[in-house]
């Protein structure tokens, strides 16, 4: 090993710490100057002085931090929370004013609202028209047909399947929670079925099914699928969007007007619904007899609404009930009920994936519901 | 007068800055005391684990701490703003990374724009992850050496007895060695990532 780089290296790191007399540092920094090699070695040296230097500090505040979390959890002061109702019962002590002043204001506003509406529109559901479809007699004689026709076969093939539920109508819905087997559609889909009620997936499977709360304000219902026959889905794709979608935002939906699923897009065009209804986004597309209770969705994959009703006089405007709406029923439904139990889970899975996807993802949770 | 006021009211905040970059314990621990819980329940509403908060508040600190030791830097908004504003960004970026779902939970808190001061923290941070790496490969006794002289800025005397060398000048030249094994190191790592 050469001294002379032993001296150097020690040089470098004066200069560096600035331990230099004036003299010194003047001599070194002349032979910087007609020495490129000296100087090249220098700048080098002193890049990995500031590196370590960086590295030496970072290190030693890390383990002082390290230390006084150590001590602040040892004193309770840094928790984590223990328990979920613990934290929502601080957050809303925070902001409970807030939150007293802001119901306050909706009360008022929506008792006025609703003065405005009964005053001005005694006949406010005349103009939109709910998206169930009535199958007609002659769909039923068919059905029979097929039916008669299914069971030829299976009685050929010595298969027992129970009996086809003949429906009067046809309209969507789709599932919001595996676990518990919860499907939500429309409230006004419901009257039409007065005996019977049951949900069908896109295979012609068809399972028996019970609403166990219906809010015709917000027109929303949640069922249950009761048949034992039924296989737990795997876990929902979507997330069912808290906050309001915004004024354009593209989307898109599936939903039964026909005995097959169908894929519709469009755009949210109006933040309030039939005269300013403001649970009821107005969305720019198609929807049809049978599309009541079909889930819209944003390019992200969160549902932020369901397919109501439609403009009878105008062409392509449809109502679709806001999701946040989802979130009211449900807490509703527990006051009532208090031993059913829905949750509903953040999934990213139809993030950034491309539409096809998403649709093949999203089909099996959209269901048709019928009944009679 | 308004700017006096101005000024008198992010002074308390300021005087944690400057206990922050001298690395005095009671300063840090008055951010943490301050700052802690806003952190981590912004972190548990949107998805994130108490541990996550723990990670996410650390390099935080981390970026305040560059902040604080950099001349340059002037605290214009609160001291509270802003450690909200960077631990919200780097989890965002976590987040998005893990493509976890956000929730997308309301801001509670004031939010300042802080792009540029996390871009200079990751050249930062990519940095001491070199630094890091160089000195996990170089092993002992020169880690150990080179921590002793460079990372605790022990004396060379004591740093002879500690690591049994017969003199000072004889650990002056080991530690040289070991500074060239890791400028070697430092250099391989940093010209493969650059």
């Amino acid at each position: 090993m050469d001294m002379e780089d032993i001296l150097l290296t020690d040089a470098i790191e004066r200069y560096h710490k600035n331990e230099m007399s004036p003299e010194e540092r003047a001599y070194f920094e002349d032979l910087r100057k007609n020495n490129a090699d000296i100087d090249q070695l220098t700048v080098e040296q002193l890049y990995l002085l500031n590196q370590l230097e960086n590295y030496s500090a970072q290190k030693k505040f890390k383990s002082v931090l390290k230390e006084t979390h150590q001590k602040l959890s040892q004193e309770g002061i840094i928790s984590p929370p223990t328990a979920t109702q613990g934290r929502i019962y601080q957050i809303w002590n925070r902001y409970k004013r807030t939150v007293a002043v802001a119901a306050s204001i909706a009360l008022i506003v929506s008792v006025l609202t609703g003065l405005l509406v009964s005053v001005l529109n005694p006949a406010k559901q005349n103009n939109i028209k709910p998206l169930v479809e009535k199958l007609k007699e002659q769909d039923n004689k068919y059905k029979k047909l097929e039916k008669q026709l299914g069971d030829l076969h299976n009685a050929n093939e010595q298969q027992e399947e129970k009996p086809r539920v003949e429906s009067k109508f046809r309209a969507t819905g789709f599932m919001i929670d595996v676990n518990h087997n919860i499907i939500v559609t429309n409230a006004h889909v419901l009257s039409e079925a007065k005996n019977l009620l049951i949900v069908e997936n896109d295979k012609g499977e068809q399972f028996q099914a019970e609403s166990i709360y219906v809010n015709a304000d917000n027109d929303l219902a949640i069922l249950k699928i009761t048949d034992p026959e039924f296989k737990k889905l795997a876990p929902i794709p979507f997330s069912v969007k808290k906050n309001s979608a915004d004024l354009a935002e593209q989307i898109f939906m599936l939903g039964y007007p026909k005995q097959e699923i169908v894929y519709g897009e469009g755009y949210i065009s109006a933040q309030n619904g039939y005269q300013m209804d403001t649970l009821y986004y107005q969305l720019s597309t198609l929807a049809n007899e049978g599309n009541s209770g079909s889930p819209v969705l944003n390019k992200n994959g969160e549902l932020i609404g369901i397919i109501s009703s439609k403009e009878a006089n105008a062409e392509g405007v449809v109502y679709a009930v806001k999701s946040t709406s989802i979130y009211d029923a449900i807490k509703e439904m527990k006051k009532v009920k208090e031993n059913e139990d829905i949750r509903i889970t953040c999934n990213p899975i139809l993030r950034k994936t491309d539409r096809v996807t998403q649709i093949k993802k999203l089909k099996d949770y959209v269901f048709m519901i019928k009944g009679n | 007068m308004y700017k006096e006021y101005a000024v008198n009211q992010f002074e308390p905040d300021k005087q944690l800055l400057r206990g922050l970059a001298d690395q005095d314990r009671d300063s840090i621990e008055k951010i943490y005391r301050l700052n802690y819980p806003m952190i981590q329940h912004m972190i548990i509403n949107n998805s994130g684990s108490a541990d996550d908060a723990a990670d996410i508040f650390q390099e935080t600190m981390i970026v305040l701490f560059e902040k604080a030791t950099d001349p340059q830097f002037e605290l214009n908004c609160l001291l509270k703003t802003y450690i909200y504003s960077v631990a919200r960004r780097i989890w965002l970026k976590k987040i998005q990374q893990q493509q976890r779902m956000l929730t997308q939970e309301q801001d509670f808190e004031q939010v300042v724009l802080v792009d540029d001061d996390l871009e200079i923290h990751e050249q930062k941070q990519n940095q001491f992850n070199i630094m890091e790496s160089a000195m996990a490969k170089i092993g002992e006794p020169c880690k150990s050496l080179l921590e002793a002289f460079y990372v605790n800025k022990k004396p060379m005397q004591l740093i002879a007895e500690e690591f049994k060398y017969t003199n000072a000048d004889n650990a002056k030249t080991q530690k040289y060695k070991c500074l060239m094994r890791l400028k070697k190191l430092f250099f391989a790592e940093y010209n493969k990532k650059n």
